[in-house]
């Protein structure tokens, strides 16, 4: 008990040495704030990185599988300009003229290796024993009305070209450039590709106003992973505002504002020097650390100002006194808070996604930072700036007002207990059933909500024209050469047929097709021989003679690889949620397996299938993170509270919002996203809060001034439930700017957010007091040694 | 007085380039007039293809050449390996002016079959080279600009004529001192970004006259993939006639 009391007494004592040593060199102190502040700020860097692969870690598999796919065959990028005409029909002289002019134009796009389109695609056709193999279509504008109508006959029936460069109608249709980007700097390249082609797009839209146009395509995708992130970048300015807002009307006091704005600045700032020392570059869910910080770095300037003008305007105290009194009485707090919120954002170290990394990383420092700027900086400047005494009057008269609310409040708990303790647990328990429920979903698409031009766009596409999404296979023969033995060419055309069977897929792309149509050519166009040839020198000749005649970009090696042992096949599928991805690129590996010798067994890869794996795999890999938060962060708080049974009950009041939120979501949209599996352990470090505060409060009146459980929970509401309010509503206020980003990774994880802090403030007020209560011995609790925390 | 003075300056200016431009033509020129008189040349060429991670495929080809003073040379190309296409070939006449002939013989059919030769910018068989870069290399394919003269290399742009080229343009290095044998060739995508560095090594002297590199590497800047050929032997004494080279004589080979 001594040990305890000296532990109370020593870090009082520091709090008042601390506050007395920063009023007596307040300019040195803050001087010495700014300056750290340029210091760091100089050291500041905003890159921004919107390639895909910034979301897999190195070691993914599924990223490697991927990139290794891409090495064996062409690492591309693509953009997809998709054309409708106005008239419907693409098959006319001013319309093929005008798309023949786009693909021209397209060739010239920077490090484009190859423009697919419907005019250039390579057609193939007999004469005699002559092989011709040319461009669908050329010199558009002196073809005849029945020439147009052979070549739509031939597009429209044409496997490689329906559904994937033309819908069936034959009323839209695309350019595909794909690009080829050295990777050196995608901050430079990426905007290099994308002004070309928008400046193309435009003109084109000038001379060719018949055409509607859309864009879509992974070099739009990182365009748009790029521009999300300087949007939620920009929220920092909304923020900003709203903190200058709720400090003035919770202080109304000017001075306030100001040290409060500088605080959460300095803050911000040197987390800005963060960035540019460890060199990350932001990515769209790291671009919201500004926000985050200057939400929750306002909470410690908010706890220390409000005591000091209470102190000043309730008791009159002077400035000076009002200081140190404030420091005493907050310094322990709000190095507890932080240190819970700390840990709670490194814990998204443990995740598989390196933007939520850099984010957790980030705002660990800024809240470092905001902690010691808020016992530095913060008491030196109020220690510099002029203050006036209040009128006492005023200030009673609102605080009158709310202590009958909240005692109002806190004695139907109060009354029933056990009513509320059911009720409560039935509606936590039904909300946590339903929250099983969710389900992962990262279509990477709709991560962009429908007011960002490339979803609109990508929707117009999957509705009108092919899929988005897709997923490869690529299938070895086993052998060098081995493509053109007719066994794996028939195998490989039973899958392709398999795959179409399939209700998902929209199509498909495999060299069995290609084998097939140069067969049919080499006899005459005759259909009868739309089939894989009878041997392998038959296939391998032919295949030598069309590859002799294929232009410039349009080859084959996006397709075979270089020792033609293995080829690509390609299916596009419609739009399909991430289990359901899954589920159809095993069905391909599993029908492979069954039906296919093993040198033809493959796994399907793809951007999608990654996106789709990846819920999962950050929900598998922050598991450990999170139990290591729950225990670290009950054990502060057992530490703090200084009683073990108090610690372990806090579990429930700090679990309990994350599985009503959860269960609330399910209700809303039953889809999470990666976006939201870091959320369990960062609101952790938030939510913590508020049981912090209403316990600390509740055991001072029971140890100090011997209060009866519930005479401790009136006390508690009294003391802190205004408190508790205010810091809740400026953390929501700070989360539903974020919850406005048209980005759903931040959108959905601030929306559940919101829902949790909601919930743990309710819980905090309706479980938690009850619970209080009926764990406590009813009878009078001796006057023990009491907490380290102190509040006014 | 003052369009006088432009009128100087324009056709100064029109002057050099008018000059670079007969520069370029006459090194061009000069280059195929050292290697006349050949006559015909046979070889056995390896074909090493390489991509960007090292794996490697090879090709066996042999090729007999024509040489031809009034129209473009005649070409004949067989395939030794990979084993299933052994005993294709190609024929190829080249032309001055117009697209070139070109037909293929598939043993597996017994037929020959004539190839429509507009597209020849694609790669030739899996590799770096397109059919344009192997093909005999007539003067008339190109126009010339002289680019500059460092110790006895010469430095030439030259813009295809054919339209359907995958090139903007190439830049060729000869060396005066070694009979305007090429050294490097820069391959530029229609873009005009650099695409491919074709470089020759290993010459050797023959018949006192003739330059022959054993080795001829292209190097994709873009892809990051690489085309080895290397030219295991020259054979100058073979005195073919044109009657290697009809489409009876490809069935035969």
């Amino acid at each position: 008990m001594n040990t305890i009391k000296k532990i109370k007494n020593s870090t009082n004592q520091f709090a008042i040495n601390w506050a007395r040593f920063v009023i007596k060199n307040k300019w040195y102190v803050f001087v010495s704030a700014v300056l750290l502040t340029i210091a760091l700020g100089l050291q500041g860097a905003m890159k921004f990185d919107g390639d895909y692969h910034v979301f897999f870690s190195k070691s993914n598999p599924e990223l490697e599988a991927f990139d290794a796919l891409q090495d064996k065959y062409t690492k591309d990028d693509n953009v997809i300009l998709v054309l409708s005409p106005k008239n419907k029909n693409v098959f006319t002289q001013e319309n093929l003229t005008a798309i023949e002019e786009l693909t021209e134009e397209a060739w010239n796009t920077p490090y484009s290796s190859r423009v697919d389109a419907i005019t250039n695609f390579q057609h193939t056709k007999a004469e005699n024993d002559d092989l011709y193999v040319d461009d669908l279509l050329y010199d558009s504008g002196n073809k005849s009305d029945s020439e147009m109508e052979a070549i739509r006959g031939i597009a429209l029936t044409e496997p490689m070209l329906v559904n994937r460069i033309i819908n069936e109608e034959g009323s839209v249709t695309a350019v595909n450039i794909t690009v080829r980007l050295p990777g050196e700097d995608s901050a430079l390249e990426v905007p290099e590709v994308m002004n070309y082609v928008r400046e193309m797009v435009d003109k084109f839209r000038e001379k060719y106003p018949q055409f509607e146009i859309h864009t879509s395509g992974m070099v739009p995708l990182t365009t748009a992973f790029f521009e999300a992130s300087m949007k939620d970048m920009a929220l920092t300015g909304i923020m900003l505002l709203i903190v200058i807002l709720t400090t003035f009307i919770l202080t109304r006091s000017f001075q306030s504002t100001l040290a409060t704005l500088l605080v959460v600045l300095f803050s911000m700032i040197s987390a800005v020097g963060f960035v540019g020392i460890i060199g990350v570059k932001l990515t769209p869910p790291s671009s919201v650390f500004p926000t985050m910080i200057l939400t929750l770095a306002v909470a410690d300037s908010i706890h220390i100002l409000i005591t000091m003008l209470q102190k000043i305007r309730k008791e009159g105290m002077d400035k000076y006194g009002a200081l140190i009194e404030s420091m005493r009485l907050n310094f322990m707090p709000v190095f507890i808070t932080s240190l819970t919120t700390v840990i709670g954002f490194l814990t998204m170290n443990f995740g598989d996604v390196p933007p939520f990394w850099d984010l957790g990383n980030i705002v660990a420092f800024g809240m470092t930072m905001a902690f010691l700027y808020s016992t530095t900086a913060l008491p030196a400047l109020m220690a510099i700036l002029p203050f006036k005494r209040v009128d006492k009057k005023v200030s009673s008269k609102t605080s009158r007002f709310n202590f009958d609310w909240y005692t109002g409040f806190s004695s139907l708990v109060i009354k029933q207990p056990i009513t509320v303790t059911v009720i409560s647990l039935a509606i936590i328990v039904g909300l946590t059933y339903l929250s099983t429920k969710n389900s992962f979903n990262d279509e990477f698409i709709n991560y962009f909500d429908q007011t960002v031009q490339f979803r609109s766009d990508t929707d117009y596409i999957s509705d009108n024209l092919t899929g988005v999404y897709n997923v490869e296979y690529s299938i070895g023969s086993g052998e060098s050469g081995g493509i053109n033995n007719p066994n794996y060419l028939n195998k490989l055309n039973e899958f392709e047929n398999w795959l179409y069977e399939q209700p998902e897929v929209i199509h498909v792309n495999a060299f069995s097709e290609v084998a097939r149509r140069i067969n049919r050519s080499m006899h005459g166009d005759d259909e009868a021989y739309y089939k894989i040839p009878n041997s392998r020198e038959e296939a391998a000749q032919y295949l030598l003679l069309y590859e002799l005649s294929l232009p410039f970009g349009l080859d084959l090696n996006n397709q075979i690889n270089v020792d033609k042992s293995e080829s690509r096949v390609t299916v596009t599928v419609k739009n399909l949620d991430s289990p359901s991805m899954i589920a159809f690129a095993k069905r391909g590996e599993d029908w492979l397996r069954n039906n296919a010798p093993e040198y033809m067994h493959a796994i399907g890869v793809s951007p999608m299938l990654m996106f789709s794996k990846l819920g999962f795999r950050q929900a598998d890999s922050m598991f450990t993170g999170n139990i290591i938060a729950l225990v670290l962060i009950s054990l502060v708080l057992m530490l703090a509270l200084r009683n073990f049974k108090l610690g372990l009950l806090s579990l429930v009041p700090n679990v309990a919002p994350v599985l009503v939120g959860f269960g609330i979501w399910a209700l809303y949209k039953a889809q999470i996203n990666t976006g939201m599996v870091i959320v369990f352990g960062m609101t952790l470090g938030i939510i913590v809060d508020d049981t912090v505060h209403f316990m600390s409060k509740f055991l001072r009146a029971r140890r100090e001034y011997g209060y009866s459980p519930h005479r401790a929970v009136e006390y508690a509401f009294q003391t802190v439930g205004k408190a508790l309010v205010t810091t809740t509503i400026v953390l929501l206020s700070g989360f539903a700017v974020l919850s406005t980003s048209s980005f759903a990774l931040n959108s959905y994880m601030a929306r559940i957010t919101v829902v949790i802090i909601i919930a743990a403030l309710i819980i905090d007020f309706v479980l938690l007091p009850a619970v209080l209560i009926l764990s406590s011995p009813i009878k009078k609790a001796k006057r023990k040694y009491t907490s380290i925390l102190f509040y006014r | 007085m003052k369009n006088v003075l432009f009128t100087v300056v324009l056709s100064l200016a029109l002057y050099t380039v008018s000059q670079a431009q007969d520069r370029g033509l006459e090194i061009a020129k000069a280059a195929e007039k050292a290697d006349l008189g050949f006559k015909s040349l046979t070889s056995d060429l390896k074909m090493v293809l390489r991509n960007k991670n090292g794996q490697v495929s090879e090709r066996a080809l042999e090729v007999r050449t024509l040489e031809l003073v009034e129209d473009g040379d005649k070409s004949l190309i067989v395939f030794s390996s990979p084993k299933d296409v052994k005993g294709t070939s190609t024929l190829t006449y080249t032309h001055k002016v117009g697209p070139d002939d070109q037909w293929l013989y598939l043993p597996s059919i017994k037929r020959v079959k004539r190839i429509s030769s507009n597209n020849k910018s694609g790669p030739f068989v899996g590799s770096e080279f397109a059919y344009e870069d192997l093909s005999s290399q007539e003067v008339e394919k190109y126009t010339y600009k002289f680019l500059k003269e460092e110790n006895n290399h010469l430095v030439v742009e030259q813009y295809p004529v054919d339209p359907k080229s995958g090139y903007t343009r190439r830049v060729v290095t000869y060396n005066k001192g070694a009979g305007y044998r090429i050294e490097t060739i820069e391959f530029y995508d229609r873009k005009n970004a650099l695409l491919k560095t074709l470089t020759y090594s290993d010459y050797k002297l023959y018949k006192n006259k003739f330059w022959r590199a054993a080795k001829l590497n292209m190097v994709n800047h873009q892809s990051k993939k690489e085309t080895l050929l290397e030219f295991l032997n020259y054979d100058f004494d073979m005195n073919l006639t044109d009657d290697d080279f009809t489409q009876n004589a490809l069935k035969r080979s």
